[in-house]
């Protein structure tokens, strides 16, 4: 392992990584692999999650293209020194900042999107100039060995490595030290992961997860919410991460909320769901019977229905679910939907903020100022009002999750950001030493009064302004290296 | 401790610090107390580093007034929601980043610039709206218990609360949950803050050091690039995480170096610099022990002198240094400077890049890009203002 990774830094100090053109032509090359082998990491991906190749390719192989195809058209400009704005201090110098990769980044993936989930940061690591070494999640098999067989095929052998491998690897791998470590994944993992980092006092991005709660309000369209909820829900059987978890409502609204989901159901997922090419299983036994267990003891609305065999759990919904079961006690990841009753909306905000900070937050309203109010005083990692997932598809968002859901963020621009080194670089000349006189011992009263004066004000920065600034500054300079203070 | 953070927490919860207005207040308020108490903050720092008032002004007290009234000004604009670029899917929907507090903010301060390095993050603290655990450096004891005393009289009491103490409370308080951890320190610390950190998924900004290398070009004007090195070393007594900690140059400059720094230390702080109301002292027994123990087995070119009573070590200077030697195997964080020659700027960043990433990079040489546009004119400008300006001065 450690070998591994000590081959991969080297490359990376080859500073192979590092120059524009090489960056776009491996993001060029991914591009040509998830084209050329589609049918291969299609056929991977469903054989994982029991997922039709046409939802695989809409839900995973479409993100991974537009992000390569974003990266591709603004990486140019991204890689440029971006000047800041100066002071009277520094009018006269170059004031820039420098993105610069980090160094060789650990990529370890989810087995929920395993596809999207490693090459969407890798795509962002490649495009900041960075080697990398990308262990994905060993739950899903046949997506770990496709990305393990294609990659080299494809871009640099030395530079971008996969390892893959279960806890033990994991945590040898983890051992190492690396320069950024992005992890998707779960709440107590996340927390092992950090603590691994803290050894080398390496930043970590994690994406994590939680309870995503979805407020539906008395003022709404019933039929339009629970059809997008419906959606969220079931979709990859409930495995993912910004899944509405649990529904707060009027505990009025409930049987309509109940009759419209069972509805939608049928129309998504046909009379019988176990054919439909368009739901999937849960990914393995444990996560089947852990699903399972959360059942016990509640109402179950519709659905319940389960074949450990095949593991397949049905579309289902409980109502008048309590706050303290064990369902309503962890990120359920499954297509169980509990509904939380409650008085009105304060009671629902109380509720959502005695908990962790989700990953996602939900509000469905006609009233534009109920969502305001209810963003204004929750905490979300990021929120979609009037439906679920959607804010995942903007890659202008930063996403990422806040508390317990996580830790920093990424998606296009943040991509490159996260795994770049923001590096501020002051150059200035080896003249007008004479200004410098201000700064320099012995100190005195009248120097500090100057210097109050150049570091006290706040200028418009625009031209006229600007050459007033170095007038003044060239005046106060004149004066100063005359020996006037 | 732990009601002390709950106490916070329940403060924070109550939405009391959100509000753009109040966050206003609050900078206007630590305004005040930095005005009105000038005179206490100042004595506090230059009774913990033996430091001129006027300096601990200059160095400390100017900066966080500019903080602050840069907050006061763009306050208002920052809270707003930023929209974003949509796409063909959010076309005609509403798409925007709303900043929002993360909660109970705690932030450890360093001993080095004791009052800047606690406040200058509280005010990021304050404007983004949270409510925030001050654990000043227990090294710098009088400005410890001057921001202990001041902040509760001019800041909301239950939001910003000042603890002291050493590693034990410390310890006890990194054992509690917060929404994002600040600190400023070592390394070694560094990695115990992640670590207690990471028990809670809590964010960490850690600034840290290391040894900021300084390299310096033939190509230069050596009379004003030691004059600026010498400034920024022996300030505050070397004790700044941004000093220049060790130079890179080729062997035929040293002695050149040696004896321009020489001579603007003579500048700077007189004949005798024990005198010298502009020069420092190191701030404990412990620390004045570990520099000097850097020096032995080493080339003192000049100073070297030290006086344990008074915790003082003179500007020195080493040259022909062994990189393997116990002076740079760690962060001086004293007025020592070691000289390592290199043979030219390879062997300067082979030499950078086989060590850990420093905080800051020093390089000096004329050797950069011609100026073109408006760097010429500014250039032509400034002379001949010059020109004008000698015979009338």
């Amino acid at each position: 392992m450690e070998r591994e990774v000590q081959r991969v830094r080297q490359a990376f100090l080859s500073g192979r990584s590092r120059p524009l053109r090489f960056r776009l032509q491996q993001l060029e090359a991914l591009r040509r692999m998830v084209q050329e082998r589609e049918k291969d990491i299609l056929a991977a991906i469903a054989a994982d999650l029991c997922k039709s190749e046409l939802n695989a390719y809409s839900q995973e192989v479409i993100t991974v293209l537009g992000e390569i195809d974003f990266m591709l058209e603004n990486l140019p400009e991204w890689v440029t020194a971006k000047p800041v704005k100066k002071n009277l201090l520094t009018m006269m110098d170059e004031a820039y900042i420098q993105p610069q990769p980090l160094g060789v980044v650990l990529i370890i993936g989810a087995w929920n999107y395993p596809f999207v989930l490693i090459i969407q940061p890798l795509i962002g690591a490649i495009a900041a100039g960075n080697a990398v070494i990308i262990k994905p999640s060993e739950l899903s098999e046949n997506t770990a060995k496709i990305v393990a067989k294609l990659l080299p095929q494809y871009l640099d052998q030395d530079l971008y490595v996969v390892i893959n491998g279960g806890v033990e690897e994991t945590t040898e791998l983890l051992k190492q030290r690396f320069d950024h470590i992005f992890y998707t994944g779960n709440t107590a993992v996340g927390k092992i992961v950090m603590e691994a980092a803290a050894k080398h006092l390496t930043p970590v991005t994690l994406e994590l997860g939680g309870k995503s709660p979805c407020y539906i309000d008395k003022d709404c369209d019933l039929d339009i919410v629970c059809r997008r909820i419906t959606w969220g829900k079931y979709m990859n059987c409930g495995q993912t991460c910004i899944a509405p978890d649990y529904i707060l409502c009027e505990a009025s609204l409930q049987s309509q909320i109940v009759w419209k989901i069972k509805e939608t159901v049928k129309e998504f997922y046909g009379e019988n769901i176990k054919e439909s090419p368009d739901y999937e299983r849960i990914i393995n036994l444990r996560h089947f019977k852990r699903i399972l267990s959360l059942l016990e003891g509640q109402k179950i609305a519709f659905g319940g229905e389960t074949d450990e065999a095949t593991r397949y759990i049905a579309p289902t919904v409980l109502t008048d679910v309590d706050p303290k079961t064990k369902v309503m006690q962890e990120e359920i990841f499954g297509p169980v939907l509990p509904i939380v009753p409650v008085k009105n909306v304060d009671e629902a905000i109380d509720f959502i903020n005695e908990r962790e900070k989700p990953l996602a937050l939900y509000v469905f309203s006609h009233n534009h100022k109920l969502i305001k109010r209810m963003i204004d005083e929750t905490s979300s990692g990021g929120v979609t009002g009037n439906d679920v997932i959607m804010h995942f598809t903007l890659n202008s968002f930063p996403f990422g999750g806040v508390g317990s859901s996580g830790m920093g963020a990424y998606h296009g621009k943040h991509s490159f950001d996260t795994f770049s080194h923001q590096r501020p670089c002051l150059l200035k000349s080896l003249k007008r030493e004479g200004a410098n006189k201000l700064r320099y011992p012995p100190n005195s009263q009248s120097k500090v009064d100057w210097g109050k004066f150049f570091l006290l004000k706040r200028f418009n920065k625009e031209k006229l302004g600007l050459l007033v600034l170095t007038f003044l500054g060239i005046v106060a300079a004149v004066l100063v290296k005359a020996g006037y203070y």
